[in-house]
């Protein structure tokens, strides 16, 4: 996968922002992580060739939403709440159970290149804490048993 | 005690209903939309001021008031953009409408837009919600080729366009402003107020409404009943009803639909929740997203409240005893916010609950006014030493001190939002704040 294999489906991107291009940054950042895993600096300077701007109008976008990596992560990416609802009902126990369990710190990669493990703010969905998300499946009510059991799930893939 | 009272959350959760658009269809759905789109675009925006609908996503705005904002004979375009970057903490109501039940959002936003002449919309979902934009994208593709968007909707002449747009994890794109700067592909940096709507200025400079997942739903139950049958849901001033959000220490968190004041915060914790977990007793309670000031079990308030005839009587009300609306909760000096109701047992360190919201603002500060950039690190890293057992005499005061020198100092309600929490647990748990800071 390359990013010139993105043209047509940046083009018909650019469409939905028929006042300015410069509307479609995110989802073809979106576009360019889905499809490479993160967000390099020939990716950039691709996205700002396509919508006509600077790198720099890129670049500051990359830095400041937390959702875009500057490099690569694991194959899955563990995405545990670390806000108030699911801190009080385990959060905290819970991420540092999948660090101890895979044997890496907080934004580490396990050394098969698997896993990341990282804390995130509030999902939304804190009536079910603790809260997580693999990659883009969520996963609510999360005990240490289940933990393990996706931690199994996730391995195969 | 009030029974729930299910008018968005109606059909979410029952067995067999579906995302798709034959289940809603079958449920009566886009009836509402057929009829409003034979009124007049004037009289659906009358309707909603009749309803005394306030905007759900935090602020309270009545909603028909912003949209009379719009200047008519403008030559420029209108856009109407969802507010669908549900982040604040504790909150978790338009999640359950966007993954449930997406066709109740898309006929009160189409509504919307005819009331409001917008041929352009977006729905600015967060971006932790990826299954949700492929969801409502499923259900725009539905609609229209159902004839309920495109071009000449339903024969009307009027003409729609939708499009969903995903946010990339920043919780500043729920501020207005930041979000169509986010939206218009920029770092989302709150605009500086005056002019203090977009629908005055708002994307590209054009008029544009902003209005919350939950407020959009709203409207399709206004045409359905009338804006001043709608206004006799809840209390006055307070009109409609609310989603609920309940987590943290009670047996039975979840979300929850009520007419808006008809039940206290006691009922909705001790009754409707199943209490407080493991018999513990509580101890405090954010009653509006984690931004809204704590509440102590033990606090009463004197507080002026307006009787069914229209008088003013004083009334003193325990914590317990503060019914769910916008106006009491402003008046015990908290906020109704975002529905998001935190609840925290005598297990709880307060001063660790502290840090864990401070850590959240100072990660989620744009940066942009310094007061709240500087602040909210400060704020974090303070609660975060007294913790870790680093905390010095001053702490308290400086907390304090920090908070107060942020709140009305920046360009948008950030500033209040990370002040708000500091302000209200130091004062109210200065005991255990000090505790902590003289342990070193």
């Amino acid at each position: 996968m390359n990013l010139d294999s993105l043209h047509a489906e940046a083009d018909q991107i650019i469409t939905r922002y028929p006042a300015s291009k410069r509307s479609a940054s995110l989802p073809l950042l979106h576009l360019v992580q889905e499809k490479l895993g993160y967000i390099s600096d020939p990716a950039i300077e691709w996205v700002a060739a396509k919508l006509g701007l600077q790198p720099v109008n890129i670049f500051e976008l990359v830095t400041f939403y937390p959702m875009f990596h500057r490099k690569p992560i694991g194959k899955n990416h563990i995405k545990v709440c670390r806000t108030l609802s699911c801190a009080l009902n385990g959060g905290q126990a819970l991420c540092e159970h999948f660090q101890k369990k895979l044997g890496v710190g907080l934004e580490e990669t396990t050394k098969d290149g698997k896993f990341t493990v990282s804390y995130v703010e509030c999902i939304a969905s804190c009536g079910t804490a603790p809260v997580l998300m693999i990659n883009d499946d969520f996963y609510e009510n999360v005990s240490r048993e289940k933990a393990d059991e996706l931690i199994r799930k996730y391995g195969q893939s | 005690m009030a029974k729930e009272r299910r008018i968005i959350l109606k059909h979410i959760d029952q067995p067999g209903y579906a995302p798709d658009i034959a289940c809603y269809k079958k449920h009566g759905g886009y009836e509402e939309l057929k009829k409003a789109i034979r009124m007049e675009p004037g009289k659906i925006v009358d309707e909603v001021k009749t309803s005394g609908l306030r905007g759900r996503g935090g602020a309270g705005f009545p909603c028909g008031v912003k949209w009379g904002f719009i200047t008519p004979n403008n030559p420029k375009p209108v856009y109407l953009i969802c507010n669908a970057d549900e982040s604040e903490p504790g909150t978790f109501k338009d999640r359950q409408i966007i993954y449930k039940d997406p066709h109740q959002l898309l006929e009160g936003m189409i509504i919307s837009c005819f009331a409001v002449q917008a041929k352009l919309a977006y729905i600015y979902i967060r971006g932790e919600f990826p299954e949700g934009a492929r969801i409502l994208e499923k259900a725009i593709a539905e609609a229209q080729a159902a004839g309920f968007l495109g071009k000449n909707i339903l024969g009307s002449g009027f003409d729609l366009e939708t499009v969903v747009h995903r946010g990339a994890g920043a919780y500043i794109c729920g501020e207005e402003t930041g979000l169509i700067e986010s939206l218009e592909g920029k770092r989302p940096y709150p605009r500086i107020k005056p002019p203090y709507f977009p629908v005055v200025l708002g994307l590209y400079q054009c008029p544009t409404v902003v209005n919350n997942v939950e407020t959009l739903c709203n409207i399709k139950h206004i045409i359905a009943m009338g804006g001043a049958a709608y206004a006799k849901i809840g209390t006055p001033n307070n009109t409609g009803t609310r989603i609920l959000c309940v987590s943290g220490h009670v047996n039975k968190p979840g979300y929850y639909e009520f007419e808006v004041g008809s039940l206290t915060l006691g009922e909705l914790i001790n009754d409707v929740c199943g209490g407080i977990c493991g018999g513990r007793k509580l101890k405090a309670i954010i009653p509006g997203g984690s931004s809204a000031k704590v509440l102590r079990a033990d606090e009463r308030f004197k507080i002026k409240q307006k009787q069914p005839d229209g008088s003013m009587a004083n009334r003193e009300l325990g914590v317990l005893d503060i019914p769910l609306d916008f106006d009491t909760l402003a008046a015990t000096g908290s906020m109704a916010g975002s529905g998001g109701i935190i609840v925290m047992d005598d297990s709880t360190d307060m001063v660790r609950a502290l840090a864990n919201i401070n850590e959240f603002y100072a990660h989620e500060s744009c940066g942009q006014c310094t007061p709240c950039r500087e602040g909210s690190l400060w704020m974090k890293k303070i609660t975060r030493r007294m913790l870790g057992g680093g905390g010095r005499k001053e702490d308290t005061s400086l907390l304090k001190n920090i908070a107060d020198n942020i709140a009305g100092r920046t360009i948008c309600a950030f500033g209040e939002a990370c002040a708000w929490p500091t302000q209200s647990f130091v004062e109210k748990f200065r005991d255990e704040f000090e505790a902590k800071a003289a342990k070193n």
